[in-house]
Formats: structure tokens, sequence, C-alpha cells
């Protein structure tokens, strides 16, 4: 049973870049910036837990940085935990990761929270220098590096696809802690590497029935228990879409949704977003499409049969129109979110 | 009649879903990571209980059948001696995200599979359940019995081998279909229209018939000089 007063709600972009509804066309990438600061202002302010941002760097996204626009938002926003899904460690220098979270932890007061992830896209290799045919090793090897940094004592590492240190400390310290997350795509190694840390674990779920992640819990708890780490609550970030009615999500949806994938298939082969495939995410699957009650019940019922207690839905996919945009963080902070708290408090039929 | 043994190689996504498959099959399921059986048994208790966490010489040993469920780009690390005589099912796919940005490996010319039988020349080479998201192979397994089973597309040389994957492919909840001799592996990879296919039979036949008609479709029939219809 979860419990309802104890749960943390979030909104997360990758920074699509949105469509203008004047002229139809794509924003720039600078003025898309500047929108996502108000995105994540307005979000602040309709009393959104989280706001995430992810690390892309591919022509279709504006945030390859994610940490200089939680920088803009720290000095801007009053309450919301500024958090990133997911920082590519990979591809990162441990130690300026570590410098970069400690600095927005102070301007924000301790507002800062990032997630570490793998990453789907590996644009980012090549550009830092990495070699992706060490995709693996990399992240466990910062991973372990980053967990030294988090102590705040002096650290002493061997490195080796990292650099060395010899008793050294980072500035600025961190006050108490920073918050560290593990974002996990479905791999079982994953899961138990968040465990192993002691690192509460985010699911992206992006298709297929959410349920199904319910033996990963499982495995992380039992992962838990054997390396003798603490159990945090899980979170599960999937994409979604909320308008004012379901059909105008739906279309909004479909029409994005097909403009992503459609673009992914000529450059990765990645398969086609059908018809029927769409219906079956929305109606069965992991999109959260539709008015603020459809969307609030679904996450309900998913939060009880699973006991996710963190939900960051993923706002904005494939871009579009700005105007929709704000509506949908305005809907899921003043609307989704206390229905789905009232949904929980009451207890969620099955169905 | 007794099961099979299969043995798995791979203990990812892809892997411990056909795992679990396997082992409500009726099947004795091994199954190996790439490293120490150590790393994966806990993984294999969660996730596919009731299936054996072994290493990956010991599953390809003892296996009467071996099912490849790890990246491709690790092919060459598959035990070769070990598989001598075997039918080994081919469940990989070029995948950008582990196996890097430029596909190295199969092209219109050469499938995967085909790479894989070369490196595997003792063996039997069929190519199946590569086309399914492993999220769906979860949610989409059926009996005969239930409406609307998905199908799953095979391809090989060896006509006997291939009864032998078509019996496994049943056993696991979904209807086989056989498109032929191994090179028209091609045509269920990253990039075709049957990748991703979640259809019934009727229907992802329907989608071979109209393949041609596409430029992947064209492409490949360009190049690989086989016929598709």
């Amino acid at each position: 049973m979860i419990d309802s007063n104890n749960l943390t709600f979030g909104l997360d972009t990758f920074g699509d870049i949105a469509y203008d509804e004047q002229t139809g066309e794509r924003w720039n990438y600078t003025q898309s910036l500047r929108n996502i600061v108000e995105e994540g202002k307005l979000a602040d302010q309709v009393g959104v837990d989280v706001f995430a941002l992810g690390e892309h760097h591919r022509a279709e996204y504006v945030i390859s940085s994610p940490d200089t626009v939680l920088a803009a938002l720290a000095t801007v926003t009053e309450n919301i935990t500024l958090g990133t899904g997911v920082t590519i460690l990979s591809s990162d220098d441990p130690v300026r990761v570590y410098e970069r979270f400690s600095t927005i932890n102070a301007l924000s007061n301790g507002r800062a929270q990032i997630m570490l992830g793998r990453g789907a896209f590996t644009e980012s290799f090549p550009l830092f220098g990495y070699d992706v045919r060490n995709y693996e090793d990399l992240f466990e090897e910062k991973v372990a590096l980053f967990n030294e940094l988090l102590k705040g004592e002096p650290v002493t590492w061997e490195g080796h696809l990292t650099q060395s240190l010899e008793n050294v400390q980072l500035y600025p310290k961190i006050e108490g802690q920073l918050q560290t997350r593990i974002g996990v795509g479905g791999s079982p190694d994953s899961v138990i590497r968040a465990a192993r840390y002691g690192f509460p674990m985010v699911l992206a779920v992006i298709g297929g029935s959410p349920y199904r992640f319910k033996q990963y819990i499982d495995l992380y708890k039992r992962a838990a228990a054997k390396f003798g780490t603490p159990v945090h609550p899980v979170g599960l970030h999937s994409p979604g879409v909320v308008a004012d009615t379901d059909e105008e999500a739906r279309e909004i949806a479909w029409k994005y949704v097909k403009k992503t994938i459609d673009h992914l298939i000529e450059e990765k082969g990645v398969p086609a977003m059908t018809r029927d495939r769409f219906e079956f995410e929305v109606t069965n699957g992991s999109y959260y499409v539709g008015s603020p009650e459809t969307v609030a019940e679904k996450m309900a019922r998913v939060m009880s049969e699973t006991g996710i207690e963190r939900f960051d839905l993923v706002y904005g996919g494939g871009g579009q129109l700005q105007k929709d945009r704000f509506k949908m963080i305005q809907l899921y902070g003043e609307k989704v979110v206390p229905r789905v708290k009232e949904l929980l408090k009451v207890g969620v039929t099955n169905g | 009649m007794d099961k099979m043994t299969i043995g798995i190689l791979g203990a990812g996504k892809l892997g411990t879903t056909l795992a679990r498959l396997a082992v409500a099959a009726g099947y004795d399921v091994l199954i190996a990571g790439s490293g120490s059986v150590e790393k994966i048994s806990l993984t294999v208790e969660v996730l596919a209980p009731g299936a054996q966490a072994i290493t990956a010489k010991e599953a390809a040993k003892r296996a009467d059948i071996v099912l490849l469920a790890l990246p491709l780009g690790k092919y060459q690390t598959i035990p070769q001696v070990e598989l001598t005589g075997k039918i080994v099912i081919d469940a990989m796919n070029y995948w950008w995200e582990v196996d890097g940005k430029e596909n190295t490996i199969s092209d219109f010319q050469v499938s995967s599979s085909e790479v894989v039988q070369n490196f595997l020349e003792d063996s039997v080479v069929v190519k199946a359940f590569n086309h399914m998201g492993y999220h769906d192979l979860e949610d989409e397994t059926r009996s005969v019995e239930e409406n609307g089973r998905k199908a799953i597309a095979y391809t090989t040389d060896d006509v006997s081998a291939g009864n032998t994957v078509a019996q496994i492919i049943d056993d696991l909840g979904f209807d086989p279909l056989f498109i032929g001799p191994l090179k028209n592996g091609i045509i269920l990879e990253p990039g075709s229209p049957l990748f991703g296919a979640n259809l019934v039979k009727e229907d992802l036949q329907d989608m071979i018939d109209h393949l041609p008609e596409s430029d992947f479709g064209r492409k490949v029939v360009e190049a690989k000089e086989i016929s598709i219809m």
C-alpha cells in the first residue's frame, strides 16, 4: 500500500523543439531554451514537485546542457526540485558533474537532483572523445567514482577509463546530500547497480504494459536486501499528453509521436508506430494521454498496483505547439496531480 | 514427451523474457550472461524463476538448442566448439544503442544471421524471435486455442531444424511462419517494415507480400535477388 501523502510528481522534458502556433514553424534553438525556462517556472507555480531535463545532442532537441538550464531556473523558482532525466554520466566527467550540481544545489537552496543514466542515444560518446564500445564499462567506472565524490570527503581514485585522483577535495562542498537517482531503461544489470550503490531508481518505461515492471521493482528490492542497502521509493518515467479532452490529447499525441518515430525509422531502423500500437499504448500501455481525469485514473491505477511512489510524466514529445506545452503543465499541476492523490486516498479499483 | 533443454545466451531484457516463456512452456532452461554466474544469479532468480544460471560455455555444451539473446556486436564471444552440430536460434539484431552508431556487421548483401552462421560454421542457425519487441513477446504469448495469437517469422536453410524451431515458437505461445532461407532474414532486420511486427499470421504474411512495394523491399530485392513474394 502506498502512502498518498508521500508521493512525488514530476514533469520531464528532453527539450523537444516546439512549434509556433502562429507560423507552424519550429522555434529556433535560442528561443526554445528561453521557453523551457518559462515552462519550469510555470511547473513551479502550479505545484509540480520535480522539473527534470534530459540531455541530448541531436537536432530535434535543444537541451544538450541540462545543468545550465537548471542553473537559470534555480534563481527564478521557489519550491520545485530541479533535476535531470538523465545526465549521461558515461560521456561526462564525474568531477565536473559534481562541481556543476553542487553549484546548482547552492544556487537553488538544496533543490538540485541528478539522475544518472547511460542514455538511449550515443551521440555524446564521439562528441566528447569516448568510444561507444566502452558503453558499459564507462558507466560502471564513472558511477563508482561519482559515488565516492558524493561522500564529500577527499577522494583518492585509481582511474582506468577516468582520471586518477590523489586525496582531492572538490569545491564547492555540497551542504547535506546531493539527491541522486539512477535512471533505468529495463536492463536487469542496471536495476542491480542502482541497488548496489543504494541509489533510488527511476524506471524509464516508454512502451508496453507498465505492470511488467513489477518484477524489476522486485529485483531492486531483492538486490538491496542482498547488498544491505536501503530500499528507496521507486520512480516511473513515461510519456504523456494532457489536454482538455481525450480527443484533443489523442490528436496531439498521435501527430507528434508519429513524427518522432518516423524520423527515427529512417535513421535508426526503429519499428514503425502504427495506429494499432498507439491505441494499445494509450489504452493499456505506457502512454498517459487524455483529459486530466483519464490520465489521473491511469496514473493512480499504475501507482497503486506497482507501488510506484514517484511519477514523472514526460511532456512535449515531438515538439508540439508551445501553447499546448504550457497548457499541459498547467493541467498536470492543477488537475492531474491533485486528482491522483485523491484517487489513491480512496483506493483505486482494478480495471 | 520429454521437452528439450534450451540454453539462452544473454541475460538481459530479451534473454530473461524468453527464459520466462520457455520455463512456462515446460522446457528445462539454462541461461548465461557475459560474465560469471554470480553476476546474473539474482536476476535469473527474480526475473526467470525456474531457469538455471550457468556460464555460456556450460549452457552451450549442455543444451539441446541454444538461443542467442546477446548484443549482436558480441557474436564472436559465442562458444563455437560447444555448439558443434546444434541448432542455434538467432534472436539478435544490430542495435545502435549497444552496437555502435554504424552497422558494420550486416548490410543488404549479408544479413546478420548469415554473419552468425558463418561464424558458427558447424551449427545450424535459424533466425527467430528477433522481429518482435521483448515486451510484446511477454504480453502477447497465447495458447493455440486463444484468439488473436501473434506470429513469429523464422528463416533457415535447414528444413528439419526449421521444424524443430517452429515447435518451440508454438510452445512459447506464437504461430510460426516460415519465410525461406537464412538470407531472407534481412527482411526481419531493423529498417524493414517487418521489424517490430506484432501481428497475427495472415497480417504478417500480408505485410511480407507487400514488402516489394516499399523502399526497403525494393532495395532488398535488388541486392539479394531474393523472392519474397
